[in-house]
């Protein structure tokens, strides 16, 4: 939709968001042209969804200005940006599933009478939905609808309301593949009508399909402005994932011993039943790091949680140190030495309401002397959180401050902590350093490191090319449920890492990328 | 002046301790408003449920029979309510204590020694409490049903059973009518300790003290709390969750069980109607207003018992109903809910001076 006249509905000027350690949004600038898909593209915790936030009013920024048709306005809360025509799709959407379509499309509306018309609402709505393609029952419960309907309610609900900018976050994350594609025919036809839309993803076959130009995000700064079409998945991977080099790890050479954990052809489906691993194969060494690449939602967490016994795989072995393991529990997982640095910090890594020293206890507990025939030892367990705090150098007004309000950093220490502590041959870590500063991404990565070096076998999942390829001895690029491919780190480019994480295996590579 | 409430970085004991009493003074200023605007004397009032709850060791006692099933019930609750398991079920696992425990002394007496019989007694309804509660516990914890609604509808089961047990197989024929079961042998008396006050009181103290000693000193109530807080990092931990959510609720409900083979072997000693007075629900009030804890369980209930004793008095000595009691309890919650932001808040009084003056700073950096 490249008009020759453009008119910019929107702007957002040097905008800034701080949260305690971490500067969410730093000085961005934002267009959105009429009729046009902005795609905003970033890895998780890159500022996508505090930038929305923002402009919907759920956030206030701390520097910056927002334009809407060249007038300055001031968001302070979501009804003022629904107001002004602003409206967002969230990723979980908000309906009310006992309500009928119509009337979840009214609800909260301030200028209704005290009893509705539905019957007038209903055709309202119908005559919408056909003029846009909506299709939708006016008169259906939501729990009768699937999920590609339900979006297509939050959508007719903001056009309803008359917006005029939609935001919508990850909205291909919940669909069928075939309703991702009506969901393209839908924006087609609302930018046509010159309707503007910004869609947040952080993957890049989307940005092709459904955009106009696209903005990069990467650790709150925007990295770059392209124009769809002259642009490739590629150049996008490598812009999203990033090479700011931040600093040189000194690494000894791999000396890797026995085999520690070996994976064999390994498949699972996720929640919905779609395959999410579709025959995994690989191979770590004790003393060795193997990375593993990929945009997010490739499959890496199931990966995570298939060798750390939480998800039993439905097809293939998991070889630990020489036993099948396929069919161990979690708990007899981390028996055998297994520690994993999951994802979610806040609501898997750790127990938010309760104290440091607790949390660090939460794997030794189990095991003598911090607790001796199922009784704990208060003295023991203190005396272990606080030699854990001194090791790693976890700041903490005291061992009984409830771990909530140490910053992200420090919490992430916590958890490294105590999984090193309780590691005896594999650590799996995700996203070990994702949103951390400088200066905690690099005790991160020397702890990892300093496992190696004891002799552990460590998985390492990672989007951050630039963690992968100085600390990792081989890496493995994961797409679609699959491996693309595994090269050692010294060979590494980012272009042909890019190439596999954009879907092309390593057998298909051009040749100049290859050699 | 701007007023801030600020998330305490860990939970004040002080305000532990005084949000409960703080709550009660509140629930006896409004309970006057309310008797003044039914034409009686608020002072008066309070002083005869004063004296008519702990004014002799007769009412004192009075008060504990009261007190009993709710500190056992209570501290039933609130195991379940720190797994955030809402086990509502309470009044239906106490009468499935008095029912097995009944049970036990009427047609069992013949099979065991005597010395063994009120052990038996009170076994049986313990078991029995903790069957009740883990049917709905395992229905939850394996196929995710949802604990409320199967808690709740089992009382009435529950309590209709006891019914017709009382007026029907297991009315005493020699009972003149009335419903109720036939007294039971002496062997399956509980003692009592003063007045009508009963064994039952120590099985509720040394029940708090092990649970106090279980969430703060051992594995098991370690992983329960982990449990409670974050069942993804439980999962994540290595914890077996359905498994301690049903072994938890076993626990409660055998607290639940045991308060109500106490109650017929140790107050009524017969099964008979006017068992279930609501002691199950109250527990949950209990439970509330001593934050889950278990030792602040035993004052709490000793409070609601005396609420329930001070009302009977008033209808005795003032003339008004004896629901008076039963108002002062549900005025309670109110502050007490209100109260209990406190443990978790602080509160902060902000200048404009100050506000201002950071302005400034933040202008000049």
């Amino acid at each position: 939709m490249n008009n020759q006249r453009q008119h910019t509905v929107l702007e957002m000027r040097g905008i800034t968001k701080r949260f305690p350690g971490v500067v969410a949004n730093d000085h961005i600038d934002l267009e959105l042209q009429e009729g046009e898909v902005l795609a905003l593209l970033g890895e998780n915790g890159a500022g996508k969804s505090t930038l929305m936030n923002v402009l919907i009013g759920l956030y206030r920024q701390d520097e910056g200005e927002i334009y809407l048709r060249g007038e300055r306005v001031e968001i302070h809360s979501p009804s003022d940006s629904a107001n002004l025509g602003i409206g967002m799709v969230h990723q979980n959407f908000k309906l009310v599933r006992t309500m009928t379509v119509a009337e979840n499309i009214i609800l909260g509306l301030k200028d209704l009478p005290f009893v509705p018309n539905i019957r007038e609402i209903s055709e309202k709505i119908r005559s919408l939905s056909e003029r846009y393609h909506l299709k939708v029952d006016p008169l259906a419960y939501i729990w009768q609808l699937s999920v590609g309907e339900q979006q297509r309610v939050e959508i007719l609900k903001l056009i309803y309301r008359g917006a005029q900018i939609l935001i919508l976050d990850e909205p291909t994350a919940v669909l069928t593949p075939q309703e991702s594609t009506e969901l393209e025919g839908i924006l087609k036809i609302l930018t046509s009508e010159g309707k503007s839309a910004i869609f947040i993803t952080h993957k890049m076959d989307e940005v092709m399909v459904f955009s106009d130009r696209v903005l990069v995000l990467q650790k709150g700064k925007l990295i770059a402005l392209r124009s769809t079409s002259g642009t490739s998945p590629q150049e996008l991977a490598r812009l999203m994932v990033g090479r700011d080099v931040l600093f040189r790890l000194e690494k000894e050479p791999c000396q890797p011993g026995d085999v520690v954990l070996e994976v064999r052809n390994v498949k699972i489906s996720d929640d919905r039943g779609l395959p999410a691993l579709k025959d995994i194969s690989l191979k770590i060494r004790g003393g060795e790091i193997l990375g593993i690449a990929g945009v997010a939602g490739n499959g890496q967490g199931h990966l995570a949680e298939v060798v750390t016994g939480l998800k039993r795989p439905q097809e293939g072995q998991i070889i630990l140190n020489g036993h099948d393991v396929t069919r161990s529990s979690s708990l007899e997982m981390i028996r055998s030495g297994v520690s994993y640095i999951p994802a979610d910090r806040i609501g898997m890594g750790t127990v938010e309401n309760m104290a440091v020293a607790d949390n660090l206890v939460m794997k030794g507990y189990r095991k003598e002397p911090i607790s001796i025939k199922g009784i704990l030892n208060p003295k023991q367990i203190t005396e272990f959180a606080q030699r854990m705090i001194n090791l790693f150098r976890i700041t903490t007004p005291t061992p009984a401050t409830r771990i909530k309000f140490l910053s992200g950093g420090n919490i992430q220490k916590t958890i490294l902590a105590r999984e090193i502590d309780a590691c005896n041959g594999l650590l799996v870590a995700v996203y070990p350093s994702r949103g951390l500063d400088v200066g905690a991404t690099e005790s991160v990565r020397k702890m990892l490191l300093a496992q190696r070096q004891q002799g552990r076998a460590v998985l390492l999942i990672s989007e951050d090319l630039d963690e992968l390829t100085s600390i990792s001895d081989r890496i493995s690029i994961m797409f679609d449920g699959r491996i693309m491919g595994t090269i050692s780190s010294d060979e590494a480019e980012d272009e042909m890492l890019g190439l596999m994480m954009a879907g092309i295996p390593y057998e298909q590579l051009p040749s100049e990328n290859a050699s | 002046m701007r007023i801030l409430f600020e998330k305490r970085q860990s939970i004040s004991h002080r305000a532990i301790i005084t949000v409960p009493i703080v709550s009660f003074l509140v629930a006896l200023l409004l309970g006057a408003v309310l008797l003044l605007a039914s034409g009686a004397d608020p002072i008066k009032t309070y002083a005869a449920m004063a004296k008519g709850t702990f004014g002799s060791m007769y009412s004192f006692s009075e008060t504990l029979v009261k007190a009993i099933p709710l500190m056992l019930t209570g501290l039933g609750v609130s195991i379940a309510f720190r797994m955030r398991f809402w086990n509502i079920g309470a009044e239906g696992q106490f009468v499935w204590g008095a029912i097995a425990a009944s049970g036990t002394a009427l047609f069992l007496n013949e099979y065991i020694p005597s010395w063994l019989l009120l052990p038996s007694v009170i076994m049986a309804g313990v078991i029995a409490g903790a069957i009740w509660a883990g049917i709905p516990a395992i229905l939850k914890a394996y196929i995710g049903v949802d604990e409320t609604l199967t808690t709740l509808m089992l009382n009435y089961v529950a309590i209709l059973f006891a019914q017709y047990l009382y007026y029907g197989p297991w009315r005493d024929p020699e009972g003149y009518g009335f419903p109720g079961t036939a007294l039971f042998p002496e062997s399956a008396w509980l003692p009592r300790l003063f007045g009508r006050a009963h064994f039952g009181l120590i099985f509720a103290i040394i029940a708090a003290i092990i649970l106090w000693f279980i969430f703060l000193r051992t594995r098991w109530g370690f992983e329960l709390k982990i449990i409670g807080e974050n069942q993804t990092a439980a999962k994540y931990l290595g914890i077996k969750i359905a498994r301690n959510i049903v072994l938890a609720l076993f626990l409660s409900g055998g607290l639940s069980g045991l308060a109500g083979a106490a109650e017929v072997a140790g107050v009524s000693r017969r099964l008979q109607t006017g068992l279930a007075l609501g002691y199950g629900y109250t527990a949950i009030i209990v439970a509330w207003m001593a934050q889950l804890r278990s030792i602040p369980v035993l004052f709490v209930a000793i409070l609601l018992g005396a609420l329930i004793v001070g009302g009977d008095q008033v209808q005795m000595v003032m003339n008004l109903p004896s629901s008076v009691g039963l108002v002062l309890q549900g005025l309670l919650l109110f502050p007490m809910l209100a109260g209990s932001l406190f443990t978790e808040y602080r509160l902060r009084l902000i200048r404009p001076e100050r506000e201002n003056s950071q302005i400034d700073a933040k202008v000049e950096s």
